[in-house]
């Protein structure tokens, strides 16, 4: 096993991975996005129904493969945004998600991220063929990178196990071993 | 740890979980389930003969003196070494950390330090800190079923090499190393060589003869035989030098400072005692249960694999299971909401998000890493309890991947 940290959940995550709010996929969605990677353990798809002339999420729904925290983190991300226009949701950050999750621990705080992630894609996904507004930044935005960077982790993450194979049985000075 | 950073909902936590109206506990790696007679044992000493100090010039003293006295020849009989050669810490961690770096302290010439790909982090974490300061260490790489590479080993041996550190059972894939062989490798080579055995998951579950052996130095762990937590020790074979690893006030143990945990070694004692009595019972118990559980899961759930050898070469506890698309500390959790506790090597669960070392070491991949799930039979569990189980693995597996992006047809 690997080194072992304390997760004593807030009991909302509990209650959402028992029964999560808004499970499932959605036929037809207006957007959709996954973000994240089975590799790294994380990812999560977000459906989105949106009424196209208040731009409006109407329907939000979700599915996770990950730890309680994703999918909790997924559901309540559902939850807040439905009912909130496109750009409302938008502002959603993974602060909002843990904290209305009752603070997601620290080391769970991506899963907010990538919770923030696709939802984020799956806005810019639906104007991939319409006018993008102002309020969508053309760089990507720190949450957005950070889920990027979440699915980044699979190239290193292979390219360490390359490595750790090359060395299995090679020297390996400084720590560089494992 | 930073008390500030500890949920206060952990009392909420408990509360909305509910307790289950059946518990399975297959935790044991983790933290195992104690005898009731090391209870009863441990206190006693705790009201009397262990209350003193070892070294202190009285009464009390004298009787805990007595206590761990009598503790430590039952454990060198159960160890088959001397009373002289156990050194006593607190946990197999602390032994296997005084056995590396009590080592390296000690050693004049030699800079280089051997361990299996697989080894625990209270081995792997020591010998990396070590490499910081001048010393080179190898990892010798393992097969699918977590094999150590003999001849790897030998070709890394040369008169650099101050140790070689391995495991007879791993703690997490149940692998049964061939110890006499690689002891073998190693002193063919070069009897100044010193071999440790991180025996903490091997001590009464396979047959283990220090004397026979030929190691040098072997951690042992009182909860891995179903003593209480708080108790470790380390056979040092007469003759191998180390240095103290930790700095205070002695008591009877030169190696390791501080007062002794005189009830946890009392309850030690008497765990291994009942053990080593019933060996023969208890390990053909576990494996029973063992094989039952490995084939009531996979032959039920698919796409659900064994991790470590299956057989007479696989520790009889050991139950390692991946199921892919099937995050493991999501399944940890929906376990739990069942009554059964068991662990995972799932990166959710770890501090630095990788999942295990051990299992990417025999080549798992990523993803059945990351849905793996350790279980460890004991003596105190039934066949009605693995039959409890199996169920709520179907259950629960199912409902995991119901959530998934990847499920079948999705």
């Amino acid at each position: 096993m690997s080194s072992r940290i304390p997760l004593a959940y807030n009991p909302k995550v509990l209650e959402l991975f028992r029964n999560p709010k808004n499970l499932g996929r959605m036929e037809k969605p207006d957007a959709e996005a996954v973000a994240g990677s089975l590799a790294c353990g994380d990812m999560i798809a977000v459906f989105l129904r949106i009424d196209r002339v208040t731009q409006t999420i109407t329907d939000a729904m979700f599915e996770s493969y990950g730890c309680a925290a994703n999918i909790a983190a997924s559901s309540i991300m559902t939850v807040m945004a439905k009912g909130k226009t496109l750009e409302e949701a938008w502002q959603i950050s993974w602060k909002n998600i843990s904290d209305e999750l009752g603070t997601l621990p620290m080391i769970k705080s991506h899963c907010g991220i990538l919770a923030v992630g696709a939802l984020r894609r799956a806005i810019r996904n639906y104007f991939l063929d319409k006018t993008k507004p102002a309020w969508i930044p053309e760089s990507p935005t720190p949450d957005e990178r950070h889920a990027v960077e979440e699915e980044r982790l699979l190239e290193v993450l292979a390219k360490r196990a390359k490595r750790m194979e090359a060395e299995l049985g090679q020297d390996s000075k400084g720590g560089k071993t494992g | 740890m930073i008390f500030s950073d500890m949920s206060r909902d952990v009392t909420a936590l408990l509360e909305s979980h509910g307790i289950p109206d059946r518990e399975v506990y297959l935790d044991s790696e983790n933290s195992g389930m104690v005898f009731p007679q090391a209870l009863e044992v441990m206190k006693s000493a705790y009201m009397g003969s262990g209350k003193g100090h070892p070294s202190i010039t009285h009464r009390k003293g004298w009787e805990a003196y007595e206590t761990l006295y009598t503790s430590t020849l039952g454990l060198a009989r159960a160890m088959h070494c001397k009373p002289d050669e156990i050194a006593y810490t607190h946990s197999g961690t602390e032994a296997n950390n005084l056995a590396i770096t009590g080592l390296a302290l000690a050693a004049k010439t030699r800079k280089k330090i051997i361990i299996s790909a697989i080894e625990h982090l209270s081995v792997v974490f020591p010998a990396e800190y070590l490499a910081q300061s001048g010393f080179r260490v190898i990892k010798i790489p393992v097969d699918r079923d977590g094999f150590a590479n003999t001849d790897a080993l030998s070709s890394q041996l040369d008169n650099e090499t101050l140790l070689v550190s391995i495991a007879p059972v791993n703690h997490e894939i149940g692998v049964i190393q061939d110890i006499r062989a690689i002891v073998d490798v190693v002193k063919d080579k070069d009897v100044e060589i010193k071999v440790h055995l991180d025996a903490c998951d091997a001590f009464t579950k396979i047959p283990l003869n220090l004397e026979a052996t030929g190691a040098d130095l072997a951690s042992f762990s009182s909860h891995k035989v179903y003593g209480p937590k708080g108790a470790g020790a380390l056979f040092i074979r007469e003759g191998v030098e180390l240095r103290p690893v930790i700095h205070g006030q002695l008591s009877t143990q030169k190696l390791w400072a501080g007062i002794e945990n005189i009830p946890a070694i009392a309850g030690f004692a008497a765990a291994a005692s009942l053990m080593q009595e019933n060996f023969d019972a208890y390990t053909s118990h576990m494996s029973r249960l063992r094989d039952r559980l490995i084939s009531g899961i996979t032959s039920t759930i698919d796409q659900s694999l064994l991790n470590g050898p299956a057989g007479s070469k696989r520790s009889p506890d050991n139950v390692n299971i991946s199921f892919l698309n099937c995050e493991g500390e999501a399944l940890t959790i929906e376990m739990s909401l069942k009554g059964v506790y068991v662990s995972s090597g799932s990166a959710c669960t770890s501090r630095v998000l990788e999942p295990s070392h051990v299992l990417l070491a025999i080549h798992r991949k990523y993803e059945e890493a990351h849905g793996s799930i350790l279980m460890k039979t004991t003596p105190f569990h039934t066949p009605e309890d693995i039959d409890y189980v199996i169920p709520c693995f179907n259950e629960a597996v199912k409902r995991i991947r119901s959530m998934s992006p990847f499920k079948k047809g999705g």
